[in-house]
């Protein structure tokens, strides 16, 4: 963060590009993507083919050692604060862009075979579009409220594919559950954004960051500013307690589970603490709030993972469960920031990478059950290689990637003095190597238990399946130091720092990994039809019902407000507002008939007046026609009298 | 105050008299009747006043004809005999004009004459007077009252008479 | 000899009386015969002026008031048996049409 400003930004100017393509993607679909041969897929795999390639070229002028670049264009001003749009473009976000373009790729070339035939089959790749822009927008913004803007277009984009074959209650749950339990955490996010706003007087990362390295800030606002923005981490990134909707998210389609709950919108929460690491970085209590936060997670996360039955629930736990591993990382301080950073790059890879073959299996035997594959490495081959793979990886198996950056993360927690923490690290690792190892032998090994006939998938899936696993293999080297671990030139913080390599704590990691393994072996590798685990007893109970935490959830948050709540408001909306509206209404009947009675009573009283003065003057006058002579007579009579009386007197 | 005045004041009081019992008699033939005498005393007073011509005539055709004609239109018309109102509803505001008349007409006279002067003397009134100056100066004005009479009389004729003699 | 007031009040005096009975007389005959008072009045008036002034023409004006009076009562009284015949009275105050 504190590398001055590219004097040369070249290709970096454009990086918006890489930005706007899917977005336009999104939008060719929408309007022609039916009527086009490959009914839309054209644009999004263009799109995000092209924006990959500008990636790499982004990520080549970091790899010649060339410095970051921010440009913003005022949006509105608004009275003292200026909103402004625009981008930041440093390592982090170039790797960023390398794996969400990677990832995003791959998954819509596997969805053209996957999707095959479903009945919103151009909605899904627009949609997939539209999520890959606002994942690269997020990555890309120079100030907090772009950011928000990303953050929260890819949640809708999320709550949009979970509910994909909404049709089915379930489907939809899950995507109403996913929404509202990020949005949750959205709340404190956005009263994070605004305690740094007030206590900056602008929204701009790069200045932000500047302040609070300066002390600007004072430490009681920083720590605040911390933990809310950590909060909506805790929302976007599934940790405790809001780690709920991860497993049910599974419900969406497999290559939705691959790019957003794998690979991108999940590290969202990740990349905002690193994007904000000078908040976070002097906050020592709200550093010591995240690691305790990850550290439970990852713990409970991967114990839940080795009870699952269906093969994408337990790699949603294992995400959650990595995912507080690049949190605890992170909240090492300085030095756990590239470690913490590097696992959510190669983690990207092989997670989407499992699940992917996962679909792909899924897609073959018509289940998601592991009760109801095993065997299947003979039918599919490169699913199986891929799986194997990822599943190394994740373990922790070197040399493959998830070696070099799970690894980096246990060893700096014990070298910066967070015992506790690596304990659990390490724990957890043994734990993820266990459940691993179960998945796998249960699902390739043994004999098929299902009903259908499985067969390899088509090439479309497979391909991306093959390049994930590339990746997968190679990826970790970018951080090996043996090979000068060129990852931590890109991204760090500070001045940059290459750790030596420690071949003590990669003996015990690799230790650790085995003994899981191990586990995983001798109570796997014969089928029964009771899952060994159930020894465990009441413990099992505990993690079959996921430690009762949805069910708390529900009759403890979301009941009392669906009911009680709502009952309330609605009292208040039909006795006071409505009371308000009615008094209005009644207020002005009362109005009306006064005015009617003055109308009656004054007004037509007058007019009547009227009329019957004139009937009265009339009946005065009428005797004066009576038609009788004599009464003439008598009138003429007087006259002449009293003008004979008046013209003599006068 | 001469005889001729004494005479005169008597004739007039009983004039007088007999005009108001005429107009508040309750049977119609009294009122003929006080018609008669009041007529009759009217002509007496001519001659008092020595206009000998206009007093005969007077008794002549008022008292003779006119009120013979008054009769047998009372006759004629059923009129009501016997002691009845035959006053109508505004007797108290002819009453009023009535009076009013009276005391104008004094006030005029009063203010005019005085009491005492002037006194008349008989001097013209002879038929022979009369008779010059009517088929003098007056003789058209005369015969135009001649066609009057004719015409009275036609018209007389024709509106008594009865629509079924055709 | 005799004071001309006196006579013009005796005239005033048959005036005003008939005046009286022309308004408040019912039977149309005796409506006619309160005119025949007032036109005498006038007579006697005329006569009196007539002898103040020793001229003739009073006396015949007075001449062609009796003959007009007497035409006029013939008319009058025509008229009076003609609405007797329409109406069954002669009753002035119900020979009321005179209205509009």
């Amino acid at each position: 963060m504190q590398a001055e400003l590219a004097a040369e930004p070249g290709i970096l100017q454009f990086a918006w590009v890489i930005v706007v393509l899917p977005m336009a993607s999104f939008a060719l679909i929408v309007f022609f993507g039916k009527r086009m041969p490959w009914k839309g897929v054209e644009f999004g795999v263009l799109a995000v083919g092209a924006g990959l390639v500008l990636s790499l070229q982004v990520l080549w002028h970091f790899v010649q050692g060339g410095g970051p670049y921010e440009k913003g264009l005022t949006w509105a001003p608004v009275g003292p604060f200026t909103l402004e749009i625009g981008q930041y473009v440093d390592g982090l976000t170039a790797v960023m862009f390398v794996l969400v373009c990677t990832v995003s790729l791959c998954v819509q070339v596997y969805s053209i075979g996957y999707m095959h035939g479903d009945t919103r089959y151009t909605w899904f790749f627009a949609a997939l579009s539209l999520f890959t822009g606002s994942m690269l927008n997020l990555v890309v913004a120079n100030n907090l409220f772009q950011l928000l803007v990303g953050w929260e277009l890819v949640g809708i984009c999320s709550y949009l594919l979970i509910g994909h074959w909404w049709e089915e209650k379930i489907n939809s749950d899950a995507a109403i559950k996913a929404f509202i339990t990020t949005k949750t955490g959205d709340v404190p996010f956005l009263f994070g954004i605004f305690t740094l706003v007030f206590a900056t007087g602008t929204s701009n990362i790069a200045r932000i960051s500047e302040a609070a390295e300066m002390g600007h800030i004072s430490h009681g606002l920083l720590v605040v500013a911390a933990l809310l923005l950590f909060g909506g981490a805790i929302g976007k990134s599934a940790q405790f307690p809001l780690h709920v909707w991860l497993p049910d998210a599974m419900q969406g389609p497999t290559p939705v589970s691959a790019l957003i709950h794998a690979a991108t919108m999940v590290v969202a929460g990740v990349y905002l603490v690193g994007r904000m690491f000078a908040v976070f970085s002097p906050a020592g209590s709200a550093m010591a709030f995240v690691s305790t936060i990850a550290g439970i997670t990852m713990l409970i996360a991967a114990l839940l993972a080795m009870v699952q039955d269906d093969i994408k629930r337990v790699l949603a736990y294992s995400t959650v469960s990595q995912l507080a591993y690049m949190i605890a990382g992170l909240s090492l301080g300085e030095r756990g920031y590239t470690p913490g950073l590097f696992h959510m790059f190669t983690h990207g890879f092989f997670k989407a990478l499992m699940f992917l073959a996962a679909g792909s299996v899924i897609h073959a035997v018509h289940s998601s059950n592991m009760s109801e594959m095993g065997g299947l490495r003979k039918s599919m081959p490169v699913t199986f290689w891929t799986f194997m793979i990822g599943g190394g990886a994740l373990a922790g198996i070197p040399p493959l990637a998830g070696f070099w950056s799970k690894d980096e993360i246990i060893t700096m927690a014990f070298k910066t003095g967070h015992y506790g923490l690596w304990v659990v690290t390490m724990l957890t690792a043994v734990v993820t190597a266990f459940y691993m190892t179960r998945a796998m032998l249960l699902t390739f090994f043994g004999e098929y238990r299902g009903h259908g006939h499985p067969h390899e998938s088509p090439a479309v899936m497979t391909v991306p399946l093959v390049v994930l696993a590339a990746g997968s293999a190679v990826v970790g080297f970018l951080g090996a130091p043996q090979l000068s671990a060129v990852f931590a030139d890109w991204v760090h913080f500070g001045p940059v720092e290459h750790e030596p390599f420690s071949y003590g704590f990669a003996a015990i990691s690799v230790l650790g990994a085995g003994l899981g393994l191990y586990a995983g072996y001798s109570l796997y590798t014969r089928w029964t039809e009771r899952e060994p685990l159930r020894a465990l007893g009441p413990g099992y109970a505990l993690l079959e019902n996921k430690y009762y935490l949805d069910d708390i959830y529900l009759r403890g948050i979301v009941r009392p407000i669906q009911y009680r709540l709502s009952a309330a408001v609605s009292w208040f909306d039909r006795t006071l507002i409505d009371g308000i509206v009615n008094g209005v209404a009644k207020l002005t009947q009362g109005v009306s008939g006064g005015v009617h009675g003055f109308d009656l009573t004054v007004i037509d009283g007058a007019v009547n007046g009227i009329a019957q003065t004139a009937g009265f003057t009339g009946g005065i006058l009428r005797y004066i026609q009576s038609g009788n002579v004599q009464r003439y007579a008598a009138f003429l009579f007087a006259g002449v009298v009293i003008m004979a009386i008046i013209i003599t007197r006068i | 105050m001469s005889s001729q005045e004494y005479a005169f004041v008597v004739l007039a009081l009983v004039g007088t008299v007999s005009a108001f019992r005429l107009v508040t008699a309750r049977n119609v033939v009294h009122a003929a009747l006080y018609l008669v005498v009041t007529l009759s005393t009217v002509g007496a007073v001519y001659l008092l006043l020595a206009a000998e011509f206009v007093g005969w005539v007077q008794i002549l055709i008022y008292v003779g004809a006119i009120v013979i004609l008054f009769l047998f239109g009372l006759m004629l018309t059923k009129a009501p005999i016997g002691r009845e109102a035959l006053d109508n509803q505004q007797r108290g505001i002819a009453l009023v004009i009535g009076l009013l008349f009276l005391a104008g007409l004094v006030f005029l006279i009063q203010d005019a004459f005085h009491w005492s002067d002037p006194k008349l003397r008989p001097g013209v009134g002879s038929t022979l007077d009369l008779g010059e100056s009517l088929f003098r100066q007056w003789v058209l004005p005369f015969e135009a009252l001649s066609f009057l009479l004719l015409a009275a009389l036609i018209g007389a004729v024709v509106l008594s008479r009865r629509d079924d003699q055709r | 000899m005799i004071r001309l007031p006196l006579v013009l009040f005796f005239s005033a005096a048959l005036f005003s009386t008939g005046v009286y009975g022309v308004l408040a007389r019912r039977n149309a005959v005796l409506v006619l015969m309160s005119i025949e008072l007032m036109l005498n009045a006038v007579n006697v008036n005329l006569v009196a002026f007539s002898q103040l002034w020793q001229h003739i023409t009073g006396q015949v004006f007075a001449l062609f008031v009796i003959a007009v009076a007497a035409a006029e009562v013939g008319i009058g009284l025509a008229i009076v048996i003609l609405i007797y015949r329409n109406r069954e009275t002669i009753s002035v105050d119900e020979v009321n049409l005179l209205k509009w």
